[in-house]
């Protein structure tokens, strides 16, 4: 039990302090170019949705949202911190993920490490789904929303099983096996909307995807860095009891 | 000797997929509650985050 507690402690240490890193650089990003997006999607009558203001006679395919008001935190303040949360949590779900990753193939061992295993989390996570689909922005088309989740999935899947194919193995078949992980989803391609027409500047995006890009960067090598210096400081406990356990037994 | 310390390797490794499993669907879970949940209430609270982590949405 005391893996798993070390494990929990690691993440959600790295986590939030990664995720309100993060938090941070987003709201000098891409919030700003969030916010901006939205200005065009109300004003150009929506073929997306709409937050608390219901867009008028929104009804493209891609809005997947009922008529009635639904609860969404009030601009300001509000919706900042609900954005630090949810980033926060994710991050600290990644980092479990991260950690969980790294023990089972043999640990960090440092945060050099650690950073590593982040920036294979940014290639699985954020750059491959993203070459697919690329990050959205408020108002945008997109296709329908199930097969883009599953396709956003299985892609970051095959990617971190290649990852660890090419990191962890050394034949020739696991290798030409992670080269087709890493294409195959790019070859089946991502669900794409009908049309691209939008009411969102082409330069607008432009900025959004590479501020997303830019972003999420740097948050998977601070989560993988951290967690790889915090699970050496958690761990070093462990290997002493796990030691002295081994001591006990071999009496 | 020799048989005695692997089967304890091994027995440390088994020991430790519970844990590790757990651990790793405690992050997914939570990953795919913030990120991926269609709940329009969940949806609302995560938007601007979602959008920056580039998961599909709307």
């Amino acid at each position: 039990m005391s893996l798993f507690r070390n494990i929990v402690f690691t993440a959600v240490i790295a986590g939030l302090f990664s995720g309100l890193l993060l938090t941070i650089m987003q709201s000098l990003s891409t919030v700003p170019l969030i916010l901006q997006a939205e200005v065009f999607e109300n004003a150009g009558g929506g073929a997306g949705h709409s937050h608390d203001v219901p867009a008028a006679g929104a009804t493209s395919p891609a809005d997947h949202h009922p008529d009635e008001e639904v609860w969404a935190p009030a601009d300001g303040l509000e919706r900042f911190i609900y954005t630090a949360a949810a980033n926060a949590l994710s991050a600290i779900g990644f980092g479990l993920v991260l950690v969980a990753a790294s023990e089972a193939l043999g640990g960090f061992r440092g945060w050099r490490g650690g950073l590593m295993f982040g920036i294979a989390g940014f290639l699985a996570v954020s750059l491959a789904p993203g070459l697919g689909l690329p990050p959205e922005l408020p108002g945008m088309p997109a296709a329908e929303l199930g097969p883009r989740q599953i396709w956003w999935i299985s892609t970051a899947v095959c990617t971190a099983a290649a990852l660890g194919l090419l990191a962890y193995t050394r034949s020739a078949i696991f290798a030409a096996l992670a080269i087709a992980l890493l294409i195959a989803p790019h070859l089946i391609g991502a669900p794409l909307p009908p049309s691209h027409e939008t009411v969102v500047p082409v330069e607008l995006h432009a900025r959004f995807v590479n501020a997303v890009f830019a972003t999420n960067l740097v948050f998977w090598a601070l989560l993988g860095a951290a967690c790889g210096m915090l699970r050496e400081r958690f761990g070093a406990g462990e290997e002493a009891s796990a030691a002295s356990a081994a001591k006990l037994a071999s009496r | 000797m020799v048989t005695n310390s692997a089967s304890m390797a091994t027995s440390v490794s088994a020991s430790k997929i519970i844990p590790l499993s757990m651990t790793a669907l405690l992050g997914l879970f939570i990953v795919g509650f913030v990120g991926f949940s269609h709940m329009e209430v969940v949806h609302n609270a995560a938007h601007d985050s979602r959008h920056s982590f580039a998961f599909p949405c709307h």
